[in-house]
């Protein structure tokens, strides 16, 4: 249910980017999600749905772009893609590996609009 | 129509609270523990053990976080340790705004240590920074060994993983090997302290572990070490 609380900061950030550059509403919040975070997709579509009405936001589409983990071996060198339960080096069997990405938790973009949504899909 | 980059994370506010909390701790040379755990895996009775172990050498004080309720933070006060309640009125983890307002009720200057015990749930604590030096999760055996694969974000946040009441092994089927390696390959550097909280077995390795993180950030903020500590750190402590 934390999705709840990670929907508001979503709004939170493109209301308020939205209003800085003078949008009159937003039809698209582009984000994205790493595999290695306790993030469903369900969840924050469900809280998009909720939490959106009355704002400037509302109608608009979340995107989101599901980051996979991928992690270099700090012994061999090796650069590769894995799930999330295998950290492990698969050239060497190296313990000793650093993450690259799959622990995303970022807002991208938005696209605004500066005449309400309706009218301008036309 | 126009495109708007943003690029920052979505949990931005939130992280920007945990960095001034953390400044916060580092400045004043305290040691600030997010301990997570589902409900009923020992969080406070590991913090009663592990407050046991250290508080002839450490000022410590503890946050609770749950729900509802003031029952964690009675038990803690009643060992003479400051306790602040955090109830969440639902929600599920702690944030870093809540944890700015507990702290303001508490003597920073006093303190080397402070535990924060978060909402019992082993999925969304995960994602959420406090200003903590580390994340610790507890484990109990009664969960079953099973548990890393369920909910892998927990394990690999953590920077060590307690195995708690491993007393009951006996009468639990918990594949210890199993669970091991499960967390090895999830968490290839965290170490892995077994402890049975209520009968103080195994708490000395991990009250060890605890001290050395603690004396790192009392020397960071320029505190002399303290007694056995310095000793374990390969460092003379005062006599």
């Amino acid at each position: 249910m934390h999705e709840m609380g990670i929907t508001q900061g979503i709004l939170e950030a493109a209301v308020e980017a939205a209003e800085r550059a003078g949008a009159d509403s937003i039809t698209e919040i582009r984000i994205s999600v790493g595999e290695l975070t306790e993030v469903v997709e369900f969840a924050l579509q469900f809280a998009f749905e909720a939490l959106t009405p009355g704002t400037i936001a509302e109608g608009a589409t979340l995107v989101v772009t599901h980051v996979a983990p991928r992690s270099r071996c700090n012994d061999c060198g090796a650069e590769y893609d894995h799930d999330r339960f295998t950290m492990l080096c698969p050239e060497c069997d190296s313990l000793n590996v650093t993450l690259l990405q799959g622990r995303e938790l970022q807002i991208d973009s938005i696209e605004t609009s500066e005449e309400p949504t309706e009218e301008s899909q036309g | 129509m126009a495109t708007i980059d943003l690029s920052k994370p979505i949990l931005d506010r939130n992280e920007k609270l945990a960095a001034e909390n953390r400044a916060r701790f580092d400045s004043a040379g305290v040691f600030v523990l997010d301990l997570m755990a589902s409900p009923g895996a020992g969080k406070t009775s590991t913090i009663l053990a592990t407050i046991a172990a250290l508080r002839d050498r450490y000022g410590i004080a503890v946050i609770e976080g749950d729900i509802a309720s003031k029952v964690d933070a009675e038990k803690v006060k009643a060992h003479g340790i400051p306790a602040v309640q955090i109830n969440t009125g639902g929600a599920c983890h702690l944030e870093s705004d809540m944890i700015q307002r507990a702290v303001d009720t508490l003597d920073l200057d006093a303190l080397d240590l402070i535990i924060v015990e978060n909402v019992g749930n082993l999925v969304c604590p995960t994602e959420f920074f406090l200003g903590e030096h580390a994340k610790v999760m507890i484990l109990s055996v009664p969960e079953g060994h099973d548990k890393p694969y369920k909910y892998p974000g927990i394990f690999q946040i953590s920077e060590a993983v307690i195995l708690n009441k491993v007393d009951t092994l006996p009468v639990f089927d918990f594949d210890e090997d199993e669970f091991t390696s499960v967390v090895r390959s999830l968490n290839p550097t965290a170490p892995i302290f077994r402890i049975a909280a209520t009968k103080g077995q195994g708490v000395d390795e991990w009250a060890g572990w605890l001290a050395r993180r603690i004396e790192a950030v009392r020397t960071a903020a320029g505190k002399p070490p303290v007694g056995d500590a310095g000793a374990a750190t390969g460092e003379e402590g005062p006599a």
